[in-house]
């Protein structure tokens, strides 16, 4: 793919373009669309798909697909609910660990017994909804609220939620890894060409089980503001999240084959996408239209089916040239 | 562009030959041979095992599995994926109440009006398989994406044309799939053994079959030699959406009602977990029908097993997990 | 095992590679093979496909373990764990496909491994820079910010060499470099190939171009059947004992010709395909030619002069843009291969692992592919009809193979081309295209498969031949037609065609005194 890095930029541009529309678009429509209290909501609802989105970014660039992202965030949510009661740290901490153990565990079975990513992180979700099932005793598990723990998902540091906070910070060092590390740029080299990378030396199995335990960490982080903010481990939620993020990925012009991406683009994708959702409360609220919240999945469908279309155009158009 | 690749030489050497037969050989039954061990465990250790009931109660469990397995297979075959069967089975089973309750057109005989429900919801699960198909031929998308699209999109279909609402009824006439018996075997296993024996002598005899394996194992030989490429993959994915359609069918037919929300939830991963753990390589060009039946007994029999001896269904999740690494590993090793 | 006239009193060398012995799964890949090689020197390695070269070289890199024997470097004891580790102890490979990430700048992929920091994090400028002066070196001048497949074939191989050098490496080892490059820029290499002479790196040349190795190597290593044959300065050895050398037959055996075509028999009738002015979206802008009934067309050109996508435009494996063509009479507008196939004509590409084998399949299988939809009634293979065929033509090719129910990749090369041969003759074509027919296989096979051609042609066939071996196609065509750069600049019958009058045309596209333009 010659102008494969030409797409990339424009699918960027695209993204950004639909993105400040989509933003005029309910500004000029509704009222108090970009009045403080739907920015501070939307930003704090979706700063959990951006987490999961972020990890799957990174997986998705070497190549590979962690189907295991919405389990593991269950996970997360669970395991820093019992461990809100000895405070804020704990919790976060608890959560993050088991989503990295997650991550550590795909990350072996991927790299060491060479299984294919897309079986390994299926069996992965399947496990780690199973474990946060178990852990929970098959129900919610109530935060402690004593301990402050919904701080986190609740609170605001200078107007602006933390955990779109968190999110922004996590993003700002993806991109830093990604532009400016080694570890970065062998991600992108693997998924570019593996065999090449091994051959020149590059340390590809190390930074391939990395990349799952990065998504695994953010998907235990993305659990732990789940459960801050909704003052709940919830061992059923996390259905359909992985679906999300790769849509947000893709939407923001990573190819999924990988070697290409751009994490600035996948937090164009995921508010791209979430905004969506807020765009049909809002009409509905108008009462023009009286679309269900069911509508969101339909839009949100033929939105990726166009994004991929118009993909898939590009590259052919590229090539017969 | 990036310079081209030669052709390479590309022999084994000799008698290594035959040690990764007796591999391949090994890896093809090891799931058979680990169904068979944990059958002959149960008769030894859980109450009751041996007996009709127990035989329906598992088969039942797995028919919708198989049934959604048997495209599956076909599509996974091409080296293809479909990530959408479980939202099509949700569309089916939110349009044939539709019909036969005559929500939108009253119709007045019971067997026109659940011919028409069932021959209509399954179609129109078929012609969104064969929309899946168009979308990966005309614009090369790849097939997780393409099948993504209606994933996403799908449910919320069903949803839509239901209004989340569930759909209750009880009418003997449509049930009968789902609970009727034929001389003693509930109806819907009897469904998928006549899908699962037409398809594996699909693939095995017919010249479709020969299509879909060859496709799968190397695209662009295929094309080249003169294999209808893309309208093979508008057919598989056509299947796979039939499929879907009926085992909709199925499940709402069990339960009396059907409701958009939970049809089919989860599907995706059960199908591909049998066809994987049955012995069909993802990476498409080698399939077994058969393999993905044994594998979703297999499965079954293992959350059975668990149930059975006290052990918490979680857990049982847990072990299914850890029991598909294991069987793709194993299948690994007898690739060599 | 003879070791080359090194006088006694020259310094040790660089590489010294002894008795080297490795056996995969009871198979001796090799058997007391050495190698040798001094500082500064370019030494080249040659023999036939299962000599033993990759896998001396797949050894000394760090990719396999050898089973005996020892590896001297530098004077010390030598033992890579991986190519990792070879490259930072001096030894560089420069492979055959191009082993660099093709959307990565090139910055990076001459950096990566040994990247300049700055306060931890990657330095940008530093590196750039570093990659501009490595290129200068070899008078090349790109921008290094772009990826890397922007950029042809020839600088890519620069790149990977400049990567080589980059890691400081003392010997570069280079499988097959100019399997992919033009004349032009095959003379680059090799002026780059002195450059690195003159600065005390050796380098170890792996190649099936006998010619190039006069043009820059020093010594010659010759190996088969796992054991090293001999070493010589090529100063002191001709081509023809070479070709001796590696094949184990005695110097008189070695027929005089390159090729099995021979004389040709059959009469040459009518054409069977007309090509008029014909254009494809990229490579092909105006080529015209015809191929007759019982004779063997040949399409001459360096790489990247369309020879190969004029032959799948006419197979409908890719899209015409403009022009015309005929079939025995009849316009002929392939949409798809099915098309081409459907009035009588045959393909077999040029890579068979990529577009021509199915791997999982047996022989049968692969023999019987284009043929199915005849071997079907109703939908379902008739098993018996496909079994005689399959029978039929094993025998009359002389496939090896345990049986139809092999699988194909456990095949040899050689072998592996001869069912796809039978892939197309099963169809009974009128017109039989071959791209590179020869390409990776051993000399005996490849003489086999000459000499199925010729028979064919002789039978009746219509053939278009490409191949990259000039001598392949001067002495196996009845008429050459010489494409360059996407144009039919000149037709060539077998008498008129010589080295010399193809290569002028190649290289300069006037028309030659004895070439006569096409309408």
């Amino acid at each position: 793919m010659r102008q494969a890095s030409l797409i990339a930029v424009l699918a960027r541009q695209g993204v950004l373009i639909a993105l400040v529309l989509l933003i005029l678009f309910g500004w000029l429509r509704y009222d108090n669309f970009l009045g403080p209290f739907n920015i501070s909501t939307v930003l704090r609802y979706n700063s959990m798909f951006a987490l999961v989105a972020l990890g799957m970014c990174f997986v998705i660039m070497t190549g590979g697909i962690d189907l295991s992202v919405g389990g593991t965030a269950a996970l997360g949510s669970v395991v820093a609910a019992l461990f809100s009661p000895y405070g804020t740290l704990a919790g976060t901490v608890g959560g993050v660990a088991a989503g990295l153990c997650v991550g550590a565990a795909n990350g072996f079975v991927i790299v060491r017994l060479r299984i294919l990513p897309f079986i390994t992180t299926l069996a992965a979700m399947l496990a780690a909804s199973g474990a946060a099932l178990l852990l929970a005793g098959d129900q919610s598990v109530s935060v402690s609220y004593e301990s402050g723990f919904t701080d986190l998902g609740q609170g605001d540091v200078l107007g602006i939620p933390i955990p779109a906070v968190i999110a922004a910070a996590a993003y700002v060092v993806g991109s830093i890894v990604l532009n400016l590390t080694s570890t970065g740029r062998t991600v992108l080299a693997i998924g570019g060409n593996e065999d090449a990378s091994r051959l020149m030396g590059l340390p590809v199995d190390r930074v391939k089980f990395l990349v799952y335990v990065a998504s695994g960490g953010l998907s235990g982080l993305a659990g732990v503001v789940l459960a801050s903010q909704f003052g709940a481990g919830q061992p059923v939620e996390g259905v359909g999240w992985e679906l999300f993020a790769i849509a947000s990925v893709v939407v923001g012009g990573t190819v999924l084959t990988g070697g290409i991406g751009s994490v600035g683009a996948t937090l164009a994708g995921v508010l791209l996408l979430g905004l969506i959702f807020n765009v049909l409360n809002f009409e509905n609220g108008l009462g023009w239209i009286s679309l269900s919240a069911y509508w969101q999945s339909v839009i949100r469908g033929i939105f990726l089916l166009f994004v991929v279309i118009l993909q898939s155009r590009l590259t052919l158009r590229d090539e017969a040239t | 562009m990036t310079g081209r690749v030669a052709g390479q030489v590309d022999a084994s050497p000799p008698g290594a030959a035959g040690r990764a037969a007796s591999r391949a050989l090994v890896a093809r039954y090891s799931t058979l041979a680990a169904l068979v061990m944990l059958i002959l465990f149960n008769v030894a250790y859980t109450n009751h095992f041996v007996s009709v009931q127990t035989l329906n109660v598992n088969l039942t469990q797995v028919a919708t599995i198989v049934i959604v397995g048997v495209g599956m297979t076909l599509v996974i075959a091409t080296a293809g994926i479909d990530l959408s069967v479980g939202s099509l089975m949700a569309i089916a089973g939110a349009l044939a109440p539709i019909i036969f309750l005559g929500k939108v057109v009253p119709i007045g005989e019971v067997h026109v009006a659940v011919a028409a429900a069932m021959i209509l919801s399954v179609a129109v699960a078929g012609a969104l398989g064969w929309f899946n198909g168009w979308l990966i031929t005309r614009f090369s998308i790849q097939p997780i994406i393409a099948t993504l699209v209606l994933f996403i999109a799908g449910r919320g279909i069903a949803q839509v044309m239901t209004n989340g609402n569930l759909q209750p009824f009880k009418l003997d006439a449509f049930q009968w799939i789902g609970l009727g018996r034929w001389l003693g075997i509930p109806a819907q296993v009897v469904v998928m053994a006549a899908m699962v024996a037409a398809a594996a002598w699909t693939l095995r005899r017919s010249l479709f079959g020969r299509q879909i394996l060859a496709v799968g194992g190397n695209e662009r030989a295929a094309r080249l030699s003169g294999v209808p490429v893309a309208r093979v993959k508008h057919w598989v994915y056509g299947i796979s959406g039939l499929c879907s359609g009926i085992a909709g069918l199925v499940v709402i037919a069990i339960n009396s009602s059907s409701d958009a929300n939970l049809v089919g939830l989860g599907m995706e991963l059960d199908a591909i977990a049998a066809v994987a753990v049955g012995g069909t390589l993802l990476s498409g060009g080698r399939a077994t029908i058969v393999g993905t039946l044994i594998g979703a007994l297999f499965i079954q029999l293992v959350r059975y097993t668990l149930l059975a001896n006290g052990i918490p269904d979680d857990v049982s999740k847990l072990v299914k997990a850890a029991l598909i690494v294991a069987a793709v590993w194993l299948q690994g090793q007898g690739r060599g | 095992m003879t070791l080359s006239a090194i006088p006694a009193s020259a310094p040790a060398p660089l590489l010294s590679m002894r008795a080297i012995g490795k056996a995969f799964a009871g198979v001796t890949a090799l058997d007391g093979a050495s190698l040798e090689v001094a500082q500064g020197e370019v030494h080249a390695l040659i023999g036939e496909n299962g000599a033993g070269k990759s896998t001396m070289i797949k050894i000394l890199t760090g990719y396999l373990a050898r089973d005996a024997g020892e590896i001297a470097f530098e004077g010390a004891p030598f033992e890579a764990r991986s190519p990792q580790d070879a490259q930072a102890k001096g030894i560089s490979t420069i492979y055959q496909e191009i082993n660099l990430v093709p959307f990565r700048s090139v910055t990076e992929n001459i950096c990566m491994g040994r990247e300049s920091r700055r306060y931890g994090l990657l330095n940008w400028p530093a590196m750039h820079a570093q990659a501009r002066a490595l290129l200068a070196r070899f008078k090349i001048d790109i921008d290094v910010r772009q990826p890397l497949n922007r950029f042809n074939t020839a600088t890519q191989q620069m790149v990977a060499i400049a990567r080589a050098i980059g890691f400081k490496a003392k010997l570069v080892i280079m499988d097959e470099p100019t399997s992919s490059l033009d004349e032009a820029e095959v003379e680059v290499l090799f002026d780059v190939i002195r450059q690195l002479k003159r600065a005390g790196v050796s380098v170890i040349f792996v190649s099936h171009k006998l010619d190039e190795l006069y043009a820059v190597c020093d010594r010659v290593t010759i190996m088969r059947d796992g054991k090293t044959v001999k070493t010589a300065q090529l100063g002191g050895i001709t081509k023809l004992e070479l070709v001796a050398s590696m094949l184990g037959r005695a110097l008189s055996q070695v027929a005089k010709s390159a090729t099995a075509f021979g004389d040709r028999h059959g009469r040459i009738g009518e054409p069977v395909l007309t090509a008029t002015h014909l254009k494809a979206a990229r490579k092909v802008h105006d080529v015209s030619f015809a191929v007759r009934r019982g004779e063997i067309a040949g399409f001459a050109g360096l790489l990247g002069a369309g020879r190969t996508e004029t032959a799948r435009m006419v197979f409908g494996a890719d899209r015409m843009h403009s022009g015309s063509l005929t079939f025995d009479g009849v316009a002929l507008a392939p949409r798809q291969p099915l098309d081409a196939i459907r009035r009588g004509i045959g393909f077999s590409s040029e890579d068979r692992k990529l577009e021509g084998i199915i791997p999982d399949m047996s022989v049968s299988e692969n023999l019987t592919l284009a043929l199915m939809p005849q071997l079907a009634r109703a939908g379902i293979l008739d098993e018996a009809r496909q079994r005689a065929v399959v029978e039929k033509f094993i025998a009359r090719l002389g496939i090896k193979c345990s049986g139809p129910e092999q699988r194909i990749r456990e095949l040899s090369g050689g072998n592996q081309q001869k069912v796809l041969l039978a892939r197309w003759l099963a169809m009974n074509p009128k017109l039989l295209i071959l791209d590179e027919p020869t390409r990776g296989i051993d000399v005996g096979a490849k003489a086999e498969i000459q000499g199925l051609i010729k028979e064919l042609a002789d039978q009746g066939l219509a053939v278009l031949m490409i191949s990259s071996e000039l001598e392949e196609v001067l002495e196996g065509s009845d008429r050459i037609f010489v494409l360059r750069e996407g144009r039919s600049v000149a037709e060539l019958s077998h008498d008129e065609a010589s080295e010399d009058a193809v290569m002028a045309v190649m290289a300069h596209g006037a028309a030659v005194e004895a070439a006569r333009m096409p309408e």
